[in-house]
């Protein structure tokens, strides 16, 4: 479904740590949407995702489903706002999937976005990068 | 907050392989260095290495030492082997739990019995307090009263070695064959060279040992360990795992299911009282004991994957989906996922009617009631295997 894995440097970013891909598809803007190869290994040992439906409308900056680890939960915070038109089932039964490759077979939702402006507002990698590396201190 | 911590001696040694450090009891320990489950995986199959030394480690010398300690912890002292360890509580005189810990009757080289007492690092400053406290009440009554206590957590380290391996790892640098030990038993014997004290206890449901050495002698004594525990699959282990490992062990850990306000009955560890002696909190216990309307501490195994955690309430009945609609019948005092279950696991006190195994309950976890059943404790029990 998603051939090889994004570069991130492709990739915008949400400072709550997903990650966003954006292309055209049957004309409209779509996202794809993931959580970042920091994020997933700052978490370690997860032990389940919560995934929403297709068809469901999410807001920027709005819950769409957890992330849990021996440790502790987290929630996903959905970086842009549309209707989720592609939910990858099968990252849930393979959340290794998420720790071998964030930026690929780990994506978790498409989003048909609804505000293409709101991308703007995310981070660039090297943005991103830094704001990873002083969360690491 | 990083410049008060305390550090182990095996600080340095944490930083430089990964260890993910967070302030715990203040100090600064390493909750995992690879991944809690590969370390815990690594305990229950082959063997784990724990820096405790935060424990605190608490020496009480003086011909009169076992009358005193007699006197504070709930525990019978008097008559005690030299050599043997037991786990004991000790309370308030409401009969509230102020720490549970180790009691180790050991002989010096020139045969002297003296005590160790191992307390939580979360509870250490208090009990330090508590001890001095009554040894001073006990010299009042008695001025010719020989006992001294010294706080040797500072000047000792401290390494758990535990899982089916462990005796097998340890056994070439100790002076005393730890299968002979037997289990909760203690010795003072050379480990690794220097002058310690071997115990076999542990605190992850797993055989094994609890190695203390002094300070400075612990850095080698760690590495040395690790080196010649690679080839039996040995890892290095945070406090990460620790949790998990106790947890399906269904030891209590202070400050979750123990604290000043739950007694020991409640607790289930009758078996950690002498109420046929004297120490704080005794009569108030008396009494504690015939009063069955307080919540007990219960296991509980999920359905689903969401892992409940501290804190969350446990409810009446899974059948109410609507959590608001359902009575809690008790709260969550500990919770993970279990890696050897494969299942999120929690303990936690619930009323007494609804305390039986088998019992189907739920848990609020973030708004939703996830179907939990009572079940009985521990979650896990090691094989009984004879260690090579």
């Amino acid at each position: 479904m998603t051939p090889a894995s994004f570069a991130p440097q492709d990739l915008r970013f949400a400072p709550t740590h997903e990650w966003v891909h954006v292309s055209a598809e049957a004309g409209a803007k779509v996202a794809t949407v993931g959580v970042s190869a920091f994020a997933v290994a700052a978490l370690t040992d997860l032990v389940y995702i919560e995934l929403p439906a297709v068809g469901r409308t999410v807001k920027a900056g709005e819950s769409f489903g957890e992330i849990e680890s021996v440790k502790a939960v987290s929630d996903l915070y959905s970086p842009v706002s549309g209707e989720i038109v592609a939910v990858n089932d099968d990252v849930a039964n393979h959340l290794e999937r998420l720790s071998e490759d964030a930026y690929g077979r780990g994506w978790l939702i498409k989003i048909r976005l609804s505000d293409e402006k709101e991308l703007a507002a995310l981070l660039d990698h090297a943005a991103y990068e830094k704001q990873c590396a002083e969360e690491a201190h | 907050m990083t410049g008060s911590l305390a550090r182990t001696p095996l600080y340095d040694w944490h930083q430089a392989h990964g260890g993910r450090l967070v302030d715990f009891a203040g100090w600064e320990m390493p909750v995992s260095y690879s991944s809690i489950v590969a370390e815990h995986t690594a305990t229950r199959t082959a063997v784990g290495l724990f820096d405790i030394s935060h424990m605190g480690r608490l020496q009480l010398t003086g011909a009169d030492a076992e009358t005193a300690l007699e006197r504070i912890v709930t525990r019978r002292i008097a008559g005690l082997a030299t050599g043997q360890v037991v786990y004991s509580l000790v309370t308030n005189d409401a009969g509230g739990i102020l720490d549970d810990i180790l009691v180790y009757k050991l002989a010096d080289a020139s045969g002297s019995p003296y005590f160790l007492v191992v307390v939580n690092a979360s509870n250490r400053d208090k009990i330090v307090a508590w001890f001095e406290k009554q040894l001073t009440a006990e010299k009042q009554s008695n001025p010719r009263l020989d006992v001294a206590m010294v706080d040797r957590t500072p000047e000792w380290g401290m390494i758990a070695v535990q899982g089916p391996k462990a005796l097998e790892l340890v056994r070439p640098f100790l002076s005393v064959d730890p299968s002979a030990l037997r289990y909760y038993h203690a010795a003072e014997a050379r480990i690794g060279g220097p002058p310690g004290i071997v115990s076999r206890t542990g605190y992850t449901g797993e055989d094994g040992v609890e190695l203390i050495v002094g300070a400075s002698g612990l850095y080698a004594l760690w590495e040395t360990l690790l080196m010649q525990g690679r080839a039996l699959g040995a890892l290095p282990a945070g406090l990460g795992c620790r949790d998990t490992l106790r947890l399906e062990a269904a030891m209590p850990l202070y400050g979750h299911e123990l604290n000043e306000q739950i007694n020991p009955f409640q607790a289930g560890l009758s078996f950690a009282v002498d109420l046929e002696k004297q120490f704080p909190g005794r009569d108030a216990l008396v009494a504690a004991k015939a009063n069955t309307d307080r919540p007990v501490r219960i296991g509980l195994v999920l359905d689903g994957k969401r892992v409940p955690r501290e804190g969350f309430d446990i409810l009446e009945s899974a059948a109410a989906r609507e959590v608001a609609s359902a009575a809690a019948v008790g709260q969550v005092t500990s919770g993970t996922f279990s890696p050897t279950l494969e299942r999120p696991i929690a303990m936690g006190y619930v009323d007494r009617a609804v305390a039986a195994p088998g019992t189907t309950l739920a848990i609020d976890i973030r708004g939703r009631a996830e179907p939990a059943t009572v079940v009985k404790l521990p979650f896990y029990r090691r094989t009984e295997r004879k260690q090579a």
